[in-house]
């Protein structure tokens, strides 16, 4: 029995850090732009497929393709936010998201022309392949690198925003915007950072997920949006803190509710997040309206 | 509103156009015809919560999914009559939306449009994964047109897709009035005070929550007749129904139609399925183009094409 729980609790561990690289990404943005980003879950899928295409064609090795291939979706990001997104900040909140959410439609089937409507098995990689004892049950190694990537980038990521330059830009920015912009800082330009950024760690998150998920298909985004909204429920929107936690309590609980009710796996993940809307509307670390 | 004579004179010309192609078109024409008004239910329930309310959801497909659900459970397990199974259709939505909208009208506009397309998103993956009740991937079949019963005293048959057309020619205009009236009711008026300004309307004395709360269980009622429409036009009922791909169309239709009038949605319709028709005849990534015209609609004209027309009566009249 401990046994077990022992490894569902490392499963979803792994599976948070998932949630977490795409929500950190999703929060990052909609603290600095105000822009909830319905197509941050494709830029986790492009990640992905990216990162595998240069993995398969170019015969690079996986690190190789985890550099590249989010490198790539980082130019994507570019242009949607560069191109599209900038003239729409000033109109109506609607449009916004369904900007973004016509994104998701135009790469979703994309990537059904480009990599083919099936599912797609990444190869296996030998390098990451051991696996370790943990209490007499095999775990991947590839799993506990996971563990410690997650953590890492909340670190980096905390370290970037509270002692840098930019970071203290990006806090002034989401401040106060208009402020910011009268005492020169280049808004439109820091916004655009910032969009690229938060891509980027989405497409990260994607690329590392290539070992990890067996099997790639166009839909692979739209799971992983959704548990990244719930994370942005729990956690509050906007606090990269409660993005964190929520993302491991929400990875922990997915891999609790397939061991064990695998028909509603995502069923527990709902109740949770109902009963968090009820109780602490504003989310665990966000603040009150 | 007094209808201008002008505008008295485009409904009647419609419905004689509809009843027209229900008695002398071709098998094809009728079906999209149906699919026009079962897409119109659909957005113009909807476009009482967007375009007067300016709440975006994206989870109404859960409900079209509920009426659609709901009819066929009624069908196979209780009774076929149709209208009772419609009823059922439109109970089961509306009881769904009570319960999802509860946790989703308090919150702002952001937190709405998350909570919403993660609720639909919820019933998707309920439907898809409960295969022992629900059929998963493969939805419920075999959902029958049984002949419209009146206590035994008058039967109409809806078998042939002509007959049924009649059907549901009638709910649509019944929907249409109604949603009308619900437009120029004090409710309409207060939805959209709610629109324009949410804090003012709130000092007003109106409980903003309640009336996005109604709101939203109306919309989602209307999202259940034509879910449970569309279920006896196909005997299926499919669990993509629910999924947000599907509660992005009465999105688009709206947007093409043009927000915040009545027509929009109607022109919206008759677009959205020709344009559907067309793009299916030489690819299949629907999808893309769906993307595609989102984006242009957003990008360059937000007013649709109600919008545009209206716009050039008025430069028209301008000119005067």
């Amino acid at each position: 029995m401990l046994q077990s729980v022992v490894q569902v609790i490392l499963a979803g561990l792994s599976t948070g850090m998932f949630i977490w690289l795409v929500a950190s990404g999703l929060t990052l943005i909609f603290g600095v732009l105000g822009v909830l980003n319905f197509a941050h879950g494709s830029f986790y899928m492009l990640g992905a497929y990216f990162c595998f295409t240069v993995l398969k064609y170019m015969g690079a090795n996986f690190w190789l393709g985890l550099i590249l291939g989010p490198l790539c979706v980082c130019v994507i990001g570019f242009i949607v936010e560069r191109f599209f997104l900038r003239y729409v900040y000033h109109i109506a909140l609607p449009y916004q998201l369904l900007l973004t959410f016509a994104f998701v439609l135009i790469f979703d089937n994309l990537v059904k022309i480009v990599w083919g409507a099936g599912s797609i098995s990444p190869p296996a990689l030998a390098a990451l392949g051991g696996s370790v004892d943990v209490l007499g049950r095999k775990f991947p190694i590839y799993n506990i690198l996971i563990i410690v990537v997650g953590p890492l980038v909340a670190l980096a990521l905390w370290g970037m925003i509270e002692k840098t330059w930019w970071g203290r830009i990006i806090r002034a920015s989401s401040s106060d915007r208009e402020m910011a912009s009268a005492i020169g800082v280049r808004v439109p330009a820091l916004f655009t950072s910032v969009f690229v950024f938060g891509t980027w760690l989405g497409a990260l998150g994607g690329g590392l997920a290539v070992p990890y998920v067996g099997i790639m298909t166009s839909g692979m985004g739209e799971t992983i949006i959704i548990e990244a909204f719930i994370v942005a429920v729990i956690g509050g929107l906007g606090s990269l803190k409660g993005a964190f936690v929520g993302a491991l309590v929400i990875g922990v609980l997915t891999a609790f509710g397939t061991r064990f009710f695998p028909t509603f796996d995502m069923f527990l993940t709902f109740i949770l997040m109902a009963g968090i809307l009820l109780w602490r509307p504003q989310g665990l670390f966000g603040v009150a309206r | 509103m007094k209808l201008k004579s002008w505008q008295m004179a485009l409904v009647v010309l419609s419905l004689l156009a509809l009843v027209g192609v229900g008695l002398f078109s071709g098998r094809f024409m009728i079906y999209l015809a149906m699919r026009v008004m079962i897409l119109a239910i659909f957005a113009l329930g909807y476009n009482l919560l967007l375009g007067q309310t300016g709440l975006l959801s994206f989870g109404h497909g859960a409900f079209y999914a509920a009426g659609a659900y709901g009819l066929g459970f009624f069908g196979l397990h209780l009774s076929s009559h149709p209208l009772l199974g419609l009823l059922a259709a439109v109970v089961l939505a509306a009881v769904l939306a009570l319960i999802i909208g509860f946790f989703c009208v308090r919150h702002t506009e952001i937190y709405f449009a998350m909570l919403t397309l993660a609720f639909g998103m919820m019933v998707f993956s309920l439907l898809w994964s409960a295969r022992e009740v629900t059929g998963g991937d493969d939805g419920l079949v075999g959902i029958m047109r049984d002949p419209v019963s009146f206590f035994g005293l008058l039967e109409i048959p809806i078998g042939k897709d002509r007959q049924y057309y009649f059907l549901v020619l009638a709910v649509f205009v019944l929907s249409a009035w109604a949603v009308q009236r619900i437009r120029l009711s004090p409710l309409g008026l207060a939805l959209s005070g709610i629109r324009e300004n949410a804090n003012r309307a709130e000092f007003a004395g109106l409980s903003v929550k309640n009336y996005r709360l109604a709101v939203f269980v109306i919309s989602g009622a209307f999202a259940g007749l034509a879910g449970g429409l569309e279920t006896l036009l196909e005997s299926n009922a499919r669990p993509f129904m629910a999924h947000w791909g599907h509660s992005a169309e009465p999105i688009l239709v709206s947007l093409l139609g043009g927000l915040q009038t009545f027509a929009g949605p109607l022109a919206g319709s008759v677009i959205f399925i020709a344009m559907r028709e067309m793009v299916q005849r030489f690819t299949e990534n629907w999808m893309l183009w769906f993307g595609i015209v989102l984006l242009v609609i957003i990008m360059g004209f937000r007013g649709g094409v109600v919008g545009v027309f209206q716009r050039l009566i008025g430069q028209a009249g301008g000119g005067r």
